[in-house]
């Protein structure tokens, strides 16, 4: 069925984008990526050490995905702006997943900090995909500034918790007018059923895949429950009933 | 002179160039970044980036994450 995901006119067959965190070796994660079926794939700004060996970029280019570098680990606005403008020089896309979390406890968004680094990203050219809470409100002002998609957390980063409040994310939804993708909380292959069931467009996980005892498996797993979910929502499922309703006829 | 080169204090030649303090970390021929004090540099200027006594230079690129 052909039914891509567009975000900032750019089509993709797959409506998983896949984070390369937690692996335990690249060949793990070159084979969990093969399997998830990404096509566009997160990577995070450090700096330069002599001592790395082995790069996560040859292995993304090799498989012809398309990388989409974060800010993760940045504080405050200012510091997302630059290690974006670090990234956009570094590999040549305008493509960012803004990051900008409050604390290391929790790594949920400071919404503040990250709206302003949101405008002044757009405003300098940039296709931002925020990170952000399951909060409506500040998923419209993101949207209003000009993000091309918004990304609200189902739980916090790397916690499995699944979608904690399910029904905000249908909020955000239904009034978005730019992709909603399901990013971080994603603990295995029912959440991300789900939230491709409450109506996101594709759904960003890492941890669940990279750090699961067998994330080769577990990401062929995740490429058919996003599937699963959102075949689901195309197809519409039945109300829910609060008596049964026979589905064999009435004996006489 | 001293710069500072991704947090890290070093005596380096007098003059030096962006691109010549970049060598000191990688050779990598693409997916690095560099910037200057804060300010990002384009690739294309590093060789003409003369570093001054005290600039610090962050150096980043591509890792695993997110």
């Amino acid at each position: 069925m052909d039914d891509p995901l567009l975000i900032a006119g750019e089509t993709f067959s797959s409506r998983l984008i896949m984070g390369t965190g937690g692996a335990p070796s690249l060949d793990v994660l070159d084979r969990a990526l093969a399997a998830s079926g990404t096509e566009l794939t997160t990577v995070a700004m450090r700096r330069v050490s002599p001592a790395s060996a082995g790069s996560v970029l040859d292995l993304l280019t090799e498989r012809g995905i398309r990388v989409l570098p974060n800010t993760a680990g940045c504080f405050t606005a200012a510091e997302a702006v630059r290690v974006a403008r670090l990234a956009r020089e570094a590999l040549h896309t305008s493509w960012v997943k803004l990051e900008v979390i409050a604390d290391e406890r929790t790594l949920l968004p400071d919404p503040v900090e990250l709206l302003a680094a949101a405008e002044q990203l757009v405003a300098d050219g940039f296709t931002v995909l925020p990170y952000t809470s399951d909060d409506p409100v500040v998923a419209r002002r993101l949207e209003q500034a000009g993000c091309a998609a918004v990304m609200p957390l189902g739980s916090p980063i790397g916690s499995g918790l699944g979608i904690r409040n399910q029904h905000n994310i249908e909020l955000i939804v239904e009034s978005a007018g730019v992709p909603v993708i399901l990013d971080a909380g994603i603990g295995t292959a029912s959440d991300a059923a789900i939230a491709m069931e409450l109506g996101c467009a594709a759904v960003l996980l890492a941890t669940s895949v990279t750090r699961a005892r067998d994330p080769e498996l577990m990401a062929e797993s995740m490429r058919l429950a996003v599937s699963a979910g959102r075949l689901a929502l195309l197809a519409g499922r039945v109300p829910r009933r609060r008596y049964a309703l026979a589905s064999s006829p009435p004996a006489s | 002179m001293r710069v500072i080169i991704n947090g890290e204090a070093r005596q380096v030649a007098d003059p030096i160039s962006l691109a010549a303090a970049v060598a000191l970390l990688t050779s990598a021929p693409s997916g690095v970044a560099a910037a200057v004090n804060g300010d990002v540099v384009r690739r294309g200027a590093w060789q003409s980036t003369r570093l001054a006594d005290g600039d610090e230079v962050e150096v980043l690129t591509a890792v695993q994450g997110g």
